[in-house]
């Protein structure tokens, strides 16, 4: 019976933490009617996400590209068959790396910062003077930090996938194991990508920009216990968001394919 | 609708960036008067009738019975982890009873037609932490509540957020950041962006604690000159008993959950209660001790 307990409590924690953030993420939809009188916050919310994330977020896309370049590309070489890099190259970026690799590093940086902010908040006091000041917490912080990552998450994903085909590219004509010409790399990836293809994947940056401002506010918002406190909540907050976006990951592709 | 039809120049720029800023509220476009925001406020009275409050096993409150009148400047003081923050968030419902009721100018705070920032009363809180918002201003804490509620135009806002940084003794800091301040200034924006709401109830939740004795002495001068100014109700929780002492009418002592005394300063330091005895003897040791 002992050994029951453990389980029994871990089972009621997370249906705890399920059914708090589904109450999150109502309340956060019930204020976007707010957006308007907020959007001096949410504009820079949006320019943290957007802007400071921009740089690494394209660096990363372009080794992400160049090293799907040379690996398959390479491999395609022993065939003969290296046209079809920017097929590969293009749909990999535009329907997965981009946007799940600008997203995990969106959660790394952004969305554990969100958790650490509002968990600092939590912690000394603010966000109990917000009450007192009669400013809901959730409109007036989580809100537009939903709503800056819904539009700035997308917004990088575009151009990561961009950079990843340009990298991509770069290396395929570079390489001299495959050696394709750009003109030929960019035609053969046009031909393989479908509009559809890419309003897909930016359909899920823009889940997963939501799973990210969700999960950092929602672990700030329970952040307890001091400075220490506030360290934990980054983590937690890097973890299931990751975890968070990878679930998502598949079953987006799993329903949209 | 909101505001009289005083229009006021200025500069178009700036009017339409505080347009932006405020989202276009009807409040912010002209004119000088504050809808709600009436000048001096009326102390309240609180009654608490058998408070209880526990956290799992640990019952923390128990069967607290208080009455504070109109007015009034009220201590309540104990060591530390006895309940009395947690006292103080019942208050200004931060937290919910367990059991009891907290009745402020004879409406049940429980009821959901008072709420705070209505016409009948409001309340503010000094956090022991002071709990300012670091991504703002001096004058932008100050004004927070006044601009989200938007009742007021910017012009009286920006005079307002003036006037309240006067009376704690910071005029003109309204551009320093947060980051800036020392503890004592702190807690006094923190006092100036409470008194913003005008309120009828001001708590103070340990308001001298990781402040040396100079400044709380300071501080303790501020609440005072307060006083005088504005009309207001005060609660003060602190185990700083020689700051309760000299600022307040009456004074609660609180141990273990419990209200154990209660009394005017002068009754409680003549009060016979051991434990009231032991904690004045301990605080006051050092100074007792130079006497001899
Ligand atoms: N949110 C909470 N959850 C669990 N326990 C709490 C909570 N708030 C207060 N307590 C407990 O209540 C007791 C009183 O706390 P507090 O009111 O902060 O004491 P004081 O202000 O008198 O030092 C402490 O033992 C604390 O552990
Ligand atoms: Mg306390």
């Amino acid at each position: 019976m002992q050994i029951l307990k453990p389980i029994g409590n871990s089972v009621l924690y997370v249906g705890q933490t399920v059914g708090e953030m589904i109450a999150l993420l109502c309340e956060m939809l019930y204020f976007f009617k707010e957006a308007p009188r907020n959007l001096t916050s949410i504009f820079r919310q949006m320019s943290i996400v957007g802007i400071e994330t921009l740089p690494i977020a394209m660096l990363v896309a372009l080794f992400v590209g160049m090293v799907l370049s040379v690996q398959t590309g390479s491999e395609l070489a022993l065939y003969g068959t290296q046209e079809a890099i920017g097929a590969i190259v293009g749909l990999s970026m535009v329907k997965e790396l981009g946007p799940v690799m600008t997203s995990l590093l969106v959660a790394g940086r952004v969305g554990s910062s969100m958790a650490a902010e509002i968990g600092a908040m939590q912690v000394y006091e603010e966000i109990d003077a917000l009450k007192t000041l009669e400013i809901n917490p959730v409109r007036y912080l989580a809100m537009p930090r939903l709503i800056a990552c819904l539009f700035a998450v997308p917004a990088l994903v575009a151009f990561a996938m961009v950079v990843g085909i340009i990298g991509g590219g770069i290396v395929a004509e570079v390489n001299p194991k495959i050696d394709v010409p750009f003109n030929v790399y960019y035609e053969n990836m046009t031909r393989a990508i479908n509009y559809k293809d890419i309003v897909k994947g930016l359909f899920k940056a823009m889940v997963f920009g939501g799973i990210i401002a969700h999960v950092g506010c929602y672990v700030g918002f329970k952040a307890s216990g001091g400075a220490r406190g506030i360290g934990e909540s980054t983590t937690r907050s890097v973890v299931l968001s990751f975890l968070l976006i990878m679930i998502a990951n598949y079953l987006l592709t799993r329903f949209m394919i | 609708m909101f505001s009289d039809d005083k229009s006021n120049g200025g500069n178009f720029l700036g009017n339409f960036w505080a347009k932006v800023a405020h989202g276009f509220s009807p409040a912010i476009i002209e004119g000088e008067t504050c809808q709600i925001y009436h000048e001096g406020s009326n102390g309240v009275s609180i009654e608490i009738e058998k408070l209880n409050k526990s956290f799992g096993d640990h019952h923390v409150l128990k069967d607290i019975d208080l009455s504070i009148k109109p007015g009034e400047t009220f201590s309540i003081i104990g060591p530390s982890g006895t309940g009395k923050s947690l006292l103080l968030k019942h208050i200004v419902k931060l937290i919910e009873a367990d059991s009891g009721r907290i009745i402020i100018n004879g409406h049940d705070i429980e009821d959901p037609e008072v709420r705070n920032g209505s016409s009948d009363f409001r309340y503010s809180m000094v956090f022991q932490s002071s709990a300012l918002f670091n991504s703002l201003t001096v004058g932008e804490n100050v004004g927070l509540w006044l601009r989200e509620k938007r009742i007021c135009p910017e012009v009286r806002i920006r005079r307002i957020i003036q006037e309240k940084l006067r009376l704690v003794g910071l005029e003109g800091k309204e551009e320093l950041r947060t980051s800036e301040l020392s503890g004592g200034m702190k807690k006094r924006v923190a006092i100036a962006r409470s008194l913003a709401m005008n309120p009828d109830l001001i708590l103070y939740d340990e308001p001298t604690a990781e402040l040396d004795p100079v400044t709380s002495d300071e501080l303790a001068r501020v609440i005072m000159s307060l006083k005088d100014k504005v009309k207001l109700t005060t609660i003060i929780v602190s185990h700083d008993l020689n700051f309760a002492l000299y600022l307040s009418n009456r004074v609660a002592m609180m141990h273990d959950g419990e209200i154990i005394a209660l009394g005017t300063p002068e009754e409680i330091k003549k009060s016979q209660n051991p434990i009231v005895r032991n904690f004045i003897y301990t605080t006051t040791k050092g100074i007792q001790g130079e006497g001899d």
